[in-house]
């Protein structure tokens, strides 16, 4: 049993995910309060280098052909057994298609306690996690002995988990995988869209309170008049208003404009932690108590589809 | 074999034949189907039933609306009356002519009704002859869709009939075998062009004349059934039968072997068939229908005719017992699409303008319940209702927050679950929730407070009252929607009700349980019409505006509160202009039966913008007035859209009675 | 194909959430519960699959505040089978709980297919579908968007950020994670439901003993602290708008 923090660190197609440069990022705050080092857990198949920028102090690095790309059944077998023999203070997991996957059904497993939507570290080694569309704070003692946390981005930077220096990178044999019972078949590239909004400066993004499709034209035309794009949250893109290629969230893009006008969107954690980067955010939402407001530079608590009528006027006019 | 005996056996074997095939499609087409369909409710008030026949179809009064055409058919009508004997005449003289002799139909003896008959005849003739031409020439608009040239064809058919009529008599004045010649002056001035012909030439133009006329008259016959003509049979019954109750109170969901609504065409109230039947494809409600008006793909008549259609291919397939893929055709989906089943805003101006009395809106609800049971509701709509179903109004936000928008008056408005008041305001979701109408619900209270009306509100307690819920299909919800109401209500202790929104008020009214035996539901515009006339509520300005104003469907056409809104307007020192289309004939704003939670669709002009053009029209007005929330909104909406808003301000009415009662300086025509 | 769905109520976050007053939970006095949005879509996803092939769907919820509701409007939806967990979820119950309540239910159903939400807004211990999956020792695959079955596997669409889709095969019987459904998830009218509370029954299965260990403890609860809230513009829409307008300019953009 060690004071060591472990990092799951999360890569796609040969990319490493922000989400474990965050996750590198907030282990080193726990790693500092437990006296334990950041070690990165990297499995792959013939990518050793993606350790390369690792803000870590060691990479435990697990090779296997089934591991060359995610699949559930893959990974939890792998991790199990690590966990099991090196029995880390924490492992931290990316909220996300990946982490999510995994840390519950180890938990499970292993009999081990979780914590789930967590942002940050404390001082004293509480956990600080996000719950109810991020409307509500919880705050902890890390559980014993081995916690595994899944985090969400948002208290730290990706460039603070990277490093100049590589770490140092230990080959882990990794146990018989057979009877795999999750086998990745291929990926599907999404259609390319007109537009990729992650390259846009500026960014109309319409949620919920849009309310019909026919109001995303009111939308259309703001972004026309300020040269932008329109955007949209998770409800907005599954009934079909605007294509995926729209779609800002954690299973969408990340965007970094620098005005990103907010119409109607609450604001829940997997949307906003694709925006964080904007350099300006404008909320509006008739819900005073919105998280959006909690990110945003400016808000206002008016109807949007008034205020998005009269700003188009006031636009023409100016 | 004598010329005579002939025509005897011929008039006979055509009498045989035609009617045959005339009873035939009758029993098919009619009785088979109108079997098959729901039974309807009971049938009472005789005494206005027969007032009715004598308005509308003696009166002919709703064809009126439209003048000239209106006048033509009233004088084609009493001719066809008037002239319905000569044709049995016609035809008893084919059988009797065996016997040599004649024999006249009681009244056919008598001068003054030969004179009638003969003026009628002629009227008849200048009457379809302006009808020709408005088909030929002017082509209105109101035909397009209709079967045209069946138009044509039987307005010839009757001109032939008048025209054979008036030579066969001018000839047998000419033959001097007419003892009423004096009283057919039209017969004889038409007789008096071929009288110099040879007796026997007059014989031959008599007989020619008679063959033709009662050949036209046959093939008429046959034409009538399952056409635009059949209204010839089944208008008296559909007047005499037409639904008498509230025009605001939609009958209940009829079921079918545990089916709610209407899915196929023979599931229809019986009722409704007659009006399939009954359509004569005249388009007066394709006219006057927002949505056709605004390019969606709704027309009334359209509407109609293809259920009339359908009915009967299905009534033809499912009594033969062969389907050759007619049975197959879905009702809504192929022969009526959701565009244009969902594209009805229910403001109740085609079953205003049909002369006879075509009930268009109940088969419109019929199969949107079904539609609604089966699921296949678009997602914006979807969503509305999820929301009135869980949070008692469509905005979703939650029901605890309904009555946010009283903290900050003093003193605190009554809570009407609590306390005993005169006059139960039923705020509404729009004045409650939407923060657009803020404005004006501080003024009601404004006013209600300065006159010290005795009233209070129902606070979280009230839901949406389910008016255009229900007209969405959605009956199971509308009567959650009522249950909870009648709840809180009926805990309270009030005299009356008032409301500010127009569409709650028609259903409360007209649908609702009654309370403790009666129902007394006031709008608020007639509320301030009873004050402002009994003297309690003073003005203390003259506003001195030009205004016009806009009935709501649900308080004009529905419930038929056109004045009071219109004395308290000038009793507040206005002076009134009318828009061309105000009264029953307003436009609707487009708004209503749930339009205002679905997608728009593809409009042309909306029908909110088309009516503030007609307004904007109007020389010195300077202010749109209304009385509903939904008309706040989309006239608003559309007066931004158009680009008016510097030459015509949108004001609610309490608007007006705050300025004129100078509560404060917020008077936006200042 | 036999196919159970395992969904739960979570706070509706529509209403106002307050913290109680030992600062370690949600005020629960207030709380209205709605269905988990995406056990929503696990539910339209099951439905969805037995119209597609033959097969039969179960749902199992636990026994919380307006649950009845929710069961009858899912057998109007189509379910065929309503089981109640019977216990002390009053007051919340962690997914590690549930997952061990509703296993050895699942279980005597012998499913091919286990589906539920991804996640859950209050799932401060991680969501309860791998939680199960490894306790009916199945395979779990989260984040799916898409399913088509075949016989012992299945294909799942999995997303992935930027639109990004990995088809995965799994070996059933196997638990998945459902982000969104095939289709929105269909309307019922009320009569239906209503219809479904006469002709449905709800199974109860009493749960003796819930197990939550393997949550985190909790030592506060409360509302983010606004430190960095936005500056709000006051105003109606024209002030607003002309604030904006200002900004705008600031940033070059007019």
């Amino acid at each position: 049993m060690s004071q060591d923090i472990y990092v799951v660190i999360e890569h796609l197609r040969g990319q490493v995910a922000d989400i474990s440069y965050v996750m590198l990022a907030a282990a080193r705050v726990l790693a500092q309060g437990t006296g334990g080092e950041v070690v990165g857990v990297l499995l792959g198949h013939n990518n050793q280098e993606l350790a390369g920028n690792l803000a870590a102090d060691q990479v435990l690095y697990l090779d296997h052909p089934a591991l060359a790309e995610f699949t559930s059944d893959a990974y939890q077998k792998t991790l199990a057994s690590l966990i099991e023999e090196k029995a880390p203070r924490a492992v931290l997991f990316g909220s996300t298609s990946i982490g999510a996957d995994i840390a519950s059904v180890l938990s499970a497993r292993l009999d081990l306690p979780m914590v789930a939507l967590c942002r940050s570290f404390s001082a004293g080694g509480k956990y600080v996690s996000q719950i109810c569309g991020g409307k509500i704070m919880a705050e902890g003692e890390l559980p014993e002995p081995t916690a595994l946390v899944t985090m969400i981005p948002g208290d730290f930077k990706p460039d603070e988990g990277k490093s100049d220096k590589p770490p140092n990178v230990t080959s882990v044999a990794v146990p018989a995988l057979e009877e795999l019972r999750v086998r990745l078949v291929g990926y599907v590239e999404p259609e390319a869209g007109d537009v990729d909004i992650s390259q846009e400066s500026i960014l109309i993004s319409v949620g919920r309170g849009i309310q019909t499709e026919d109001n995303i034209e009111l939308a259309e035309e703001l972004a026309e008049l300020l040269g932008g794009v329109v955007s949209a949250t998770r409800p907005v893109v599954d009934q079909g208003w605007l294509p995926i290629s729209r779609l800002i969230g954690k299973s969408g893009k990340t965007v970094k404009p620098q005005l990103y006008l907010a119409l109607g969107i609450s604001g829940a954690p997997e949307h906003v932690e694709a925006i964080t980067d904007s350099k300006m955010i404008i909320a509006i939402n008739t819900d005073p108590n919105a998280p959006i407001f909690d990110v945003a530079q400016y808000g206002a608590e008016v109807d949007l589809l008034d205020l998005t009528e009269v700003l188009i006027e006031m636009i023409e006019e100016a | 074999m004598s010329y005579d005996t002939v025509k005897s056996i011929v008039v006979l074997l055509a009498l045989l034949i035609f009617g045959f095939i005339f009873l035939r499609q009758v029993y098919q087409l009619l009785w088979l189907n109108l079997q098959r369909g729901q039974p309807g409710p009971r049938y009472g008030q005789w005494g206005q039933r027969f007032k009715a026949l004598i308005v509308y179809v003696a009166g002919e009064k709703r064809l009126f609306r439209i003048f000239l055409p209106g006048t033509a058919h009233f004088f084609i009508f009493w001719g066809f009356v008037l002239l319905f004997p000569t044709i049995l005449q016609a035809i008893f003289d084919g059988l009797l002519a065996f016997t040599g002799s004649e024999f006249l139909l009681p009244l056919m003896d008598l001068g003054p009704v030969a004179l009638l008959q003969d003026l009628f005849t002629l009227f008849v003739i200048i009457a379809v002859s302006y009808d020709l031409y408005v088909r030929a020439i002017v082509d209105p608009e109101r035909y397009q869709g209709s079967h045209k040239n069946e138009g044509v064809r039987v307005l010839i058919y009757i001109l032939t009939i008048m025209v054979s009529l008036l030579v066969m008599n001018g000839a047998r004045i000419n033959l001097e075998a007419d003892p009423l010649a004096a009283w057919r002056p039209i017969s004889m001035a038409v007789g008096s062009i071929f009288a110099g012909l040879s007796m026997t030439a007059q014989v031959v133009i008599e007989e020619t004349a008679y063959w033709i006329h009662l050949g036209v008259v046959f093939l008429f016959l046959i034409e009538l059934p399952g056409g635009k003509h059949f209204h010839v049979v089944t208008s008296v019954p559909a007047v005499f039968l037409r639904n008498l109750e509230p025009r605001g109170r939609l009958p209940s969901a009829p079921e079918f072997n545990g089916d709610v609504g209407v899915s196929k065409a023979e599931q229809f109230r019986w009722r409704n068939m007659l009006d399939f039947y009954t359509c004569t494809e005249c388009g007066r409600c394709q006219d006057v229908c927002p949505s056709y008006n605004s390019g969606l793909p709704l027309s009334p008549k359209l509407l109609i005719m293809n259920l009339r259609d359908n009915m009967m291919e299905r009534g033809a397939a499912l009594s033969s017992g062969s389907s050759n893929g007619v049975l197959n055709k879905s009702l809504v989906g192929d022969v009526i699409s959701e565009k244009t089943l969902w594209a009805c805003t229910m403001c109740y101006a085609c079953d205003q303008e049909c002369p006879l009395f075509i009930e268009h809106i109940v088969p419109i609800v019929d199969m949107r319940r079904n539609q609604v049971i089966e699921g296949l509701v678009e997602v914006e709509l979807q969503d509305a209702l999820a929301n009135l179903g869980r949070y008692g109004n469509s905005f979703g936000k939650s029901a605890r927050a309904r009555a946010r928008w009283t903290r900050n008056f003093k003193p605190k408005l009554k809570d009407a679950r609590k306390e005993k008041v005169e006059y139960l305001w039923f705020v509404g979701d729009y004045a409650s929730y939407s923060p657009s109408l803020a404005d004006i619900t501080k003024m009601t209270v404004d006013v209600y407070q300065k006159v010290d009306l005795d009233f209070g509100i129902l606070y979280e307690d009230e839901n949406n009252s389910g008016n255009d819920i229900r007209r969405v299909g959605e009956e199971g919800l509308f009567e959650m929607l009522v249950e909870k109401n009648m709840a809180a209500m009926e805990k309270s202790n009030f005299k009356t009700i008032v409301t500010t929104d127009p569409h709650t008020y028609n259903t409360l009214k007209n649908e609702y349980p009654t309370l403790n035996g009666h129902q007394p539901v006031l709008h608020y515009s007639e509320l301030l019409d009873q004050l402002t006339t009994s003297g309690k509520l003073k003005f203390s300005k003259k506003l001195g505006y030009k205004v016009t104003y806009h009935d709501p469907c649900y308080l004009g056409r529905y419930n038929g509160v056109y004045e009071a809104p219109r004395r308290v307007i000038e009793a507040t020192g206005c002076e009134l202009v009318e828009m061309p289309r105000h009264g029953d004939r307003a436009l609707c704003c487009g708004a209503g039966g749930g339009r205002i939670w679905m997608d728009e669709g593809e409009v042309k002009e909306r029908a909110s913008e088309s009516r503030i053009r007609e307004a904007v029209e109007l020389e010195g007005v300077t202010a749109f007035v209304v009385t509903c929330p939904k008309d706040v909104t989309m006239y608003r909406d559309a007066v931004k859209t158009t680009g008016y808003e510097e030459r015509l301000v949108i004001m609610d009415l309490i608007e007006l009675v705050h300025a004129a009662m100078d509560l404060d300086s917020n008077d936006p025509l200042a | 194909m036999n196919i159970v769905v395992l969904i739960k109520l979570v706070p509706d976050l529509v209403e106002e959430l307050t913290i109680d007053d030992s600062g370690t939970d949600l005020e629960r006095d207030w709380l209205r519960l709605i269905i988990n949005e995406f056990d929503d879509h696990a539910l339209e996803q099951g439905i969805l699959l037995k119209e597609q092939s033959e097969g039969q769907v179960t749902v199992v919820a636990p026994d919380t505040e307006g649950v009845d509701d929710v069961l009858y409007a899912a057998a109007a939806r189509g379910a065929d089978k309503l089981i109640k967990l019977l216990g002390e979820f009053e007051q919340g119950v962690n997914s590690h709980a549930l997952a061990r309540a509703s296993a050895s239910v699942v279980q005597d159903l012998q499913p091919d297919l286990v589906l539920t939400g991804v996640q859950a807004h209050n799932d401060l211990d991680g969501s309860v579908g791998p939680l199960l999956a490894e306790f009916l020792g199945m395979p779990y695959v989260g984040y799916i968007s898409g399913v088509t079955v075949g016989d012992k596997k299945s294909i799942a669409r999995k997303e992935y950020p930027g639109g990004l889709i990995a088809e995965m095969e799994i070996s059933l019987p196997a638990v998945l994670g459902i982000q969104a459904a095939e289709e929105p998830p269909r309307y019922v009218a009320i009569s239906k439901v209503r219809q479904a509370m006469k002709t449905a029954t709800i199974e109860e299965q009493e749960i003796i003993e819930l197990d939550s260990s393997g949550g985190p403890t909790i030592s506060r609860m409360f509302l983010p602290e606004a430190t960095e809230r936005a500056t709000m513009i006051e105003g109606d829409e024209e002030e607003v708008a002309a604030k904006l307008v200002e900004i705008f300019q600031e940033l070059g953009l007019l």
